[in-house]
């Protein structure tokens, strides 16, 4: 299946998100803390704890601190902020910004939000001020960890990876994957494997469960 | 028959429900358990949407409510959230169909068609054609299966050792071979590629 099935691409790096990619939709799901700036009627029973209640027609009242997804503040953010206001998350604000410009490779960015530098390119959407310094320590903090990550999955042949690729976002697995894949193809065709036809990876999977589980 | 494919959108629901993370995604292959109802409740729930919109929308421009345009606009976000999903998980499995194509041959196992619904069982018959067509254009009046050799080939036959019991086995000149579990041939290459790629047969390498 790997070698027949070509999956849309994440576009979250640049300008716009794929709209079929799974992994942008993915990413977009993830959360970021809005502020409401007008009362939206009608919605409180989404936000039970905030809303004005029947006299208000059910708002959520203006001002309300939330954290909505990323597609939905996307939706409903315009530069006029006529509907809400977006905060940045703190990881990509000045004190985090000071850490990884210490030591980009310190930090695990799985944790800190998988979708690190899809969503962080995403919120520049925003129009914060702090754009261009969001934007610089992106890059920055790739540059600092992408040695290791091309180091590592250029040299672990065979091996136990789930450490080496614990702390990675998931672009950067992406990446780390790629370089497996070109260490293994290369092994492959050093030993002479290169013309060897091998049974379908599809066929293998399916043929090993019957059921898998229902994952929650 | 629809397909058996793990999904849960992220949808904003009506009834309060928060919004449910999106989890693995898997295409039929993994034969997992039924999807109809997780699409049905998205469809079930864009409807709700659009109606709710529907009449919001009339009570602001007759009803002078224009204070229901930040929640009309909330609602069409859902709406567009539950379309992009609902369409990516269908393109992607179409996706997954496809390359059933190029690694199973022109017919599926009856355990995989069994996840696939019939529209896509109709699209991959349409692949399968346009596939087909295009092969039958090159290479001169023959055609060319590129769906062989997928690998480079080294020699004409190769020694191939059977994985599981199959039974018998025409080679070209009228005899067969009997493939049973752990013998071991000496056969020609393009005959053998498929059950290769199925799992049947092992290339051995010498």
């Amino acid at each position: 299946m790997s070698e027949a099935y070509f999956r849309v691409e994440s576009g979250a790096l640049g300008p716009e998100e794929n709209f079929l990619s799974l992994d942008d939709i993915l990413m977009s799901h993830e959360k970021l803390p809005v502020r409401t700036e007008i009362p939206m009627p009608r919605l409180g029973t989404f936000f039970l704890d905030r809303s004005g209640g029947a006299e208000t027609d059910n708002a959520i009242p203006q001002g309300s601190k939330l954290e909505l997804p990323l597609w939905l503040a996307k939706g409903l953010f315009d530069n006029k902020r006529r509907i809400l206001s977006v905060e940045l998350p703190k990881i990509y604000q000045e004190g985090w910004r000071t850490v990884f410009s210490a030591d980009a490779n310190v930090v695990d960015l799985h944790k800190m939000g998988p979708h690190f530098y899809g969503f962080g390119s995403q919120l520049l959407h925003f129009d914060s001020p702090e754009n261009t310094d969001i934007s610089r320590s992106l890059l920055q903090t790739f540059v600092g960890r992408f040695r290791r990550i091309m180091d590592s999955s250029q040299n672990a042949y065979n091996e136990d990876t789930s450490a080496l690729v614990a702390r990675l976002d998931e672009m950067e697995r992406g990446l780390f994957q790629t370089g497996q894949k070109g260490l293994n193809d290369f092994q492959c065709w050093e030993k002479g494997q290169a013309s060897q036809i091998t049974a379908s990876n599809l066929v293998q999977n399916y043929t090993k469960r019957k059921f898998t589980d229902m994952e929650d | 028959m629809w397909p058996g494919w793990f999904l849960r959108l992220p949808a904003c629901g009506l009834d309060g429900r928060r919004l449910a993370p999106v989890t693995r995604w898997r295409g039929p292959e993994t034969g997992a358990g039924t999807q109809e109802d997780g699409l049905r409740q998205v469809l079930e729930e864009m409807k709700a949407l659009y109606e709710q919109n529907q009449s919001d929308v009339n009570e602001a421009k007759s009803g002078g409510r224009s204070d229901l345009i930040p929640t009309i606009k909330f609602r069409h976000c859902s709406l567009l959230r539950n379309q992009r999903c609902t369409v990516a998980y269908l393109y992607d499995r179409l996706l997954r169909i496809r390359a059933l194509r190029w690694e199973c041959g022109s017919v599926l196992p009856s355990a995989l068609r069994f996840h696939m619904s019939a529209e896509e069982m109709e699209w991959f018959n349409h692949y399968k054609k346009s596939l087909a067509t295009y092969m039958r254009s090159l290479g001169g009046d023959e055609g060319l299966d590129i769906t062989q050799d997928m690998k480079p080939p080294k020699s004409l036959y190769i020694e191939v050792r059977c994985l599981k019991d199959y039974g018998e086995f025409e080679v070209d000149d009228g005899t067969s071979v009997l493939l049973k579990k752990n013998s071991q041939h000496f056969l020609p290459r393009w005959k053998c590629e498929q059950l290769i790629r199925q799992g049947i047969l092992e290339h051995v390498l010498s």
